[in-house]
C-alpha cells in the first residue's frame, strides 16, 4: 500500500463565486465530489457554507460536567485574547452535547475558511496553547500522545468526521475576512457621511 | 529556493560550542556549508543488498561529520550519503523496521507529487535521470572546493562502484556555482542564502531579524524540537538518531522566458529590475523590498547586519512594499503566519548548467537549481510549505496565485502587485521554473550507517 501512487488530479481551479446568489451543495457520502489527496488524507471541498468539520465522538464517562464547564473557559480565554482563534480562519463554531440511549456524545462543529488539511498542524498548536485539548482529552479514543503526535490527533479527527450531505449559504462563499472588510468599509462610509453633514 | 555553495562572504564554518549535539555521528550535510564551488550528486540502485551493504561500508569513513568538517579541517571534498525507503529495504532493513518510517517517507515524492503541487509540466512522468523510479535507493552528495577537486573525487568514485558487484548508478548531476563567485546567486540573477535557520547549540548566531535559533529537533531526529521531546522516531532508536530527511529537488530555470517576461512588463531596465523584484520579494542584489521599496540598495542586500532584519505584519501589511504572493512572502512569512518555528527547513544544494550571458536568446540548455530541503518531519514542514507556501493559489486569500518563481505553472495564474491608488495585476504568468526531478532521503547518522552496514539479506 505504501508504495502505491496516489491517483489525483492536479487542483481544479474554483470557478468565479457569485455572493449574491444562494447556492446548495449536495455532498456524496465520502464527503467530497472527487478525490483529492492532502498531506493527510482526502481533502474536503470548499462549499457555499465554506470549509468545515463535523466531529462527532463519545464522550467519556462521566465526564459531561467537565466539558460543560469548559465552555466558559473558552468564553474567558476569548474575552482575554479576542484574536486567539485568528489562525483558523474561523465564521462559528458549535459545541454540542447530546445522549444516545446511555451514552452522551460530544459534536463539534466548525465553519471556517481555510482547508483544514493544510493547517492541520497550526490547528493542533493552537487548541494546545488555548486549552481545547481539556475537551478533547474527554473524548473516548483520542491519542494521549496527541500533543507530540500530531499524525494521531489528525487520524482522530478525520475518523470521527462526518461530512455534511448537504451544505447550503446564503451568500455563498465569502469569506469572514471579505465579510469583516465589507463591514469595516460599511462603517466607514457611515462615519464618511456624516463628516459631510 | 536556490542555494550555492559559495564560501565568500557567509559566515564560514560553524564554531560549535555545543556537547548537546552528536557531532561525532552527526552527517555534517545540514550542520555546516564547507566553501564549495562545485558538486556532484550521484543517484545509485542496489542490485543485492550485499552489494549495496559492500559500497557504503567503504564509504563511511568518507562521510563528512559534523565534528571534523566543523573543525576547521583543511579538506577540499564533502561526502553525504542518504537513502530512500525502497534503498533501505534494499540493503535489508526488516519490515517491522521499514513500516516505522512516516508515510510520506515510504511514498516517496513521486508518489506524493500531486499532494505537493507537482502536476503538469512538473509531473514525475516528465522527471529525468529515474528519480521517480522504485529502483533509485541511494544519493552520494559530493561537494568540493572546485571542478579539478570534484573530478577527481568522480574518477574515485567511478572506480570503486566498478568494484562494488551490485551497486549501479541511475544518474548524475554535476553542478557548479556561477560566477561573479563573490556572492551566492542563481541564473535568474538573485542574491540568494539571506534567510537560514540557526540550529540551537551549533554556536552559530542568528543574523538580525532571522529569529532565535531553532531547537536541534527540528532537523534532526531524536533531540526534543521545538515543541519538546520528539517520539514516533523510527526503530530501532540506532537507526533514527542523528538522522534527518532531505527533500531533494532539481528545478530548471527558464531564463530566457524569465528575461522576455521582464523586458514584456517593463520598459526600462529600472523598470525591469522592479518587476523583477516585486516577483521575488527582495532586488536581485538581495535587499528586500519591505526595508527599500522603490529602489534598489545593493548595499543593503549585501549587508547581513541588515538584509533579513524585518518582518511582514507591522512593516508592510498591505503588501506595498513586498506583495503578499511574492516568493520569499510565500516561503517565509515570518510575523504573518503561525506556527513558524515549525515550519523551518535546511536547505543546500546549488546550481547546475551553464549561464545564459546577458542578452542571449535563449539556447535551451537545461540549467537551474538542485537542492535539498533537510528537516525531521517532511510532512509537517517541506510538503506544508511545498502544499500551502508554493502552490496554494488561495494562500493570504489571492484567489488565484502560486509561487511566482518556484510554484507550478501553466499560463492561468496571476500576480497582485498592490499599489496605490489601484494594484497591478499581471494575468497568466507564465512557468519560470520546471521541476525535472526529485526525492525523499533519509539521512542517517555515522552509527545508523554502520548498522546498515551490518544487516544481511532477509532481516
Amino acid at each position: 500500500m505504501a508504495t502505491t501512487a496516489i491517483e489525483t488530479p492536479s487542483t481544479p481551479k474554483e470557478k468565479v463565486r457569485d455572493w449574491t446568489k444562494p447556492a446548495a451543495m449536495a455532498i456524496p457520502k465520502e464527503g467530497y465530489l472527487s478525490l483529492q489527496n492532502g498531506r493527510y488524507g482526502p481533502v474536503y471541498p470548499r462549499t457555499p457554507a465554506c470549509h468545515g468539520f463535523t466531529i462527532i465522538a463519545k464522550i467519556k464517562p462521566g465526564r459531561e460536567d467537565a466539558i460543560r464547564a469548559y465552555g466558559r473557559t473558552i468564553e474567558k480565554a476569548i474575552e482575554d485574547m479576542p484574536d486567539a482563534l485568528a489562525t483558523l480562519k474561523l465564521h462559528y463554531l458549535r459545541w454540542i452535547l447530546f445522549d444516545i440511549g446511555k451514552d452522551t456524545y460530544f459534536m463539534y462543529q466548525g465553519i471556517f475558511d481555510t482547508d483544514f488539511d493544510k493547517y492541520t498542524e497550526d490547528a493542533v498548536a493552537l487548541f494546545k496553547k488555548v486549552g481545547v485539548n481539556t475537551v478533547f482529552e474527554n473524548l473516548e479514543g483520542f491519542p494521549e500522545d496527541w500533543k507530540t503526535n500530531v499524525p494521531a490527533f489528525v487520524k482522530f479527527v478525520r475518523e470521527h468526521q462526518r461530512p455534511s450531505f448537504l451544505e447550503y449559504g446564503e451568500y455563498p462563499y465569502a469569506t469572514a475576512d471579505e465579510i469583516k472588510k465589507a463591514l469595516k468599509l460599511k462603517a466607514a462610509f457611515g462615519n464618511m457621511l456624516d463628516l459631510m453633514q | 529556493m536556490g542555494i550555492l555553495q559559495q564560501s565568500q562572504e557567509i559566515p564560514g564554518v560553524l564554531t560549535v560550542t555545543s556537547d548537546s549535539l552528536d557531532l561525532e555521528d552527526l552527517q555534517h550535510f545540514l550542520m555546516s556549508r564547507p566553501p564549495a564551488r562545485a558538486a556532484r550528486y550521484e543517484f545509485l540502485h542496489f542490485q543485492s543488498g550485499t552489494g549495496g551493504r559492500a559500497w557504503l561500508a567503504g564509504l563511511i569513513d568518507k562521510v563528512g561529520t559534523a565534528k571534523t568538517v566543523g573543525a576547521d579541517i583543511v579538506d577540499s571534498r564533502w561526502v553525504t550519503v542518504g537513502f530512500t525507503w525502497n534503498g533501505l529495504r534494499a540493503l535489508g532493513l526488516d519490515e517491522t523496521s521499514l513500516a516505522t518510517f512516516p508515510e510520506e517517507f515510504r511514498q516517496g515524492m513521486a508518489a506524493r507529487a500531486p499532494i505537493l503541487g507537482i502536476t503538469g509540466a512538473n509531473h514525475p512522468d516528465h522527471w529525468v535521470g529515474g528519480l521517480e523510479s522504485p529502483s533509485l535507493h541511494a544519493i552520494s552528495i559530493l561537494f568540493a572546493r572546485d571542478v579539478a577537486e570534484r573530478e577527481r573525487c568522480r574518477q574515485e568514485h567511478e572506480r570503486y562502484l566498478e568494484k562494488c558487484d551490485g551497486v549501479g548508478l541511475l544518474s548524475a548531476l554535476d553542478l557548479e556555482a556561477i560566477p561573479p563567485f563573490d556572492y551566492a546567486h542563481e541564473h535568474f540573477g538573485y542574491r540568494d542564502r539571506l534567510s537560514q535557520p540557526v540550529i540551537e547549540g551549533s554556536g552559530e548566531v542568528p543574523t538580525p531579524g532571522s529569529g532565535p535559533p531553532v531547537k536541534a529537533g527540528e532537523f534532526f531526529l531524536g533531540y526534543p524540537d521545538e515543541d519538546g521531546p520528539a517520539s514516533g522516531m523510527p526503530q530501532p532508536q540506532t537507526l533514527s538518531r542523528n538522522g534527518s530527511y532531505v527533500a531533494y529537488l532539481r528545478m530548471e530555470e527558464h531564463v530566457g522566458a524569465f528575461r522576455d517576461f521582464l523586458k514584456e512588463h517593463g520598459e526600462t531596465p529600472e523598470q525591469q529590475e522592479w518587476v523583477a523584484a516585486k516577483l521575488m520579494g527582495r532586488w536581485r542584489s538581495g535587499a528586500p523590498l519591505v526595508l527599500t521599496p522603490d529602489k534598489d540598495d545593493p548595499r543593503l542586500g549585501a549587508d547581513y547586519s541588515r538584509n533579513n532584519d524585518f518582518n511582514y505584519g507591522t512593516m508592510d501589511p498591505r503588501g506595498y512594499g513586498c506583495p503578499l504572493g511574492a516568493h520569499t512572502r510565500r516561503m517565509n512569512p515570518r510575523d504573518t503566519a503561525a506556527n513558524m518555528n515549525r515550519r523551518k527547513m535546511i536547505r543546500r544544494g546549488g546550481t547546475y548548467g551553464p549561464p545564459l550571458p546577458e542578452g542571449a536568446p535563449e539556447d535551451g540548455v537545461e540549467r537551474g537549481i538542485a537542492a535539498f530541503v533537510g528537516c525531521a518531519s517532511l510532512v509537517r514542514q517541506f510538503e506544508f510549505a511545498m502544499n500551502v507556501w508554493a502552490n496554494d493559489p488561495n494562500f493570504h486569500e489571492l484567489g488565484n496565485e502560486r509561487d511566482p518563481i518556484f510554484g507550478t505553472h501553466d499560463g492561468t495564474f496571476d500576480m497582485t502587485i498592490p499599489m496605490r491608488p489601484i494594484r497591478k495585476k499581471i494575468t497568466g504568468l507564465p512557468a519560470f521554473t520546471t521541476i525535472r526531478g526529485g526525492a525523499y532521503f533519509f539521512l542517517p547518522g555515522i552509527r545508523a550507517l554502520r548498522y546498515l552496514v551490518s544487516l544481511t539479506d532477509g532481516g
